[in-house]
């Protein structure tokens, strides 16, 4: 199950609406370890095409040594599919490479830039196989509580 | 000649474990081939032959010293005592 609060899944529906049509992408990073998407961070689309994605390959570099200083991981990796349902592609599946992280998929195809809803889904994907998995939102915290959050060990 | 090589998560099988190892080589392409010495498999994963010619995958992203192979001239890429390399498969995907 991917638990996530709900100002990272606006942010991420957010991002999404912007790019359409291209496919916009990025990842929540986490605590190792910890499973709680907490920093959300939108990466370019450096292929800039509605029908792939691809994080540039500096920014990459730059994403995981960053990470990897604040002991983090990427506990969702996201992108959007802009003309297709929110379902891992042969492609999607083919390349997925973090067995730890959850792979969200929001699709944009209904209402493009407006508002309106999203369909917004979490999948594993280990080995070629893909296991959808609910989504819990979590109500927006507050400063006192994240503050609480973060002195836990 | 020691280079130490940063290894992704789903390459970590082939390395147990280890979040990085020490190779040896003068070029990316030797340095590939001492890692599958001692890691066997590794190789396969990181390289692929196509046309009769062997070059990095398309979806590995190889870094030396933070500069991404594919502008040091890939494979051919040199190496010395003390550089760092960094493997990190492509976040990629797509519609189809």
């Amino acid at each position: 199950m991917l638990t996530i609060d709900q100002e990272i899944y606006d942010a991420i529906v957010a991002h999404a609406r912007r790019d359409h049509p291209d496919e916009a992408c990025g990842v929540v990073a986490g605590p190792e370890g910890s499973d709680r998407p907490e920093r959300f961070i939108p990466m370019v689309n450096a292929a800039g095409s509605p029908t792939f994605y691809e994080f540039d390959s500096t920014e990459l570099l730059a994403l995981y040594k960053d990470m990897d200083a604040r002991d983090e991981e990427p506990v969702v990796v996201y992108h959007s599919h802009t003309a297709t349902e929110a379902y891992p592609s042969r492609t999607d599946i083919g390349l997925a490479s973090e067995p730890n992280a959850h792979y969200v998929l929001v699709s944009t195809r209904e209402h493009g830039n407006s508002e309106g809803p999203v369909e917004f889904r979490s999948y594993r994907i280990i080995d070629g196989v893909v296991t959808e998995e609910e989504v819990t939102i979590t109500p927006q915290q507050t400063e006192t509580v994240q503050s609480q959050k973060r002195s836990t060990p | 000649m020691a280079i130490e090589v940063r290894i992704p998560t789903i390459l970590r099988t082939y390395t147990d474990g280890a979040k990085s190892v020490e190779g040896s080589g003068g070029t990316l392409s030797a340095l590939i081939d001492d890692l599958e010495g001692s890691h066997p498999g590794i190789k396969e994963r990181l390289v692929e032959e196509k046309a009769g010619s062997v070059d990095l995958r398309r979806f590995v992203n190889v870094y030396i010293n933070d500069e991404d192979v594919r502008f040091m001239g890939g494979l051919d890429a040199e190496l010395s005592d003390g550089d760092q390399v960094v493997v990190l498969p492509a976040v990629a995907g797509g519609a189809r």
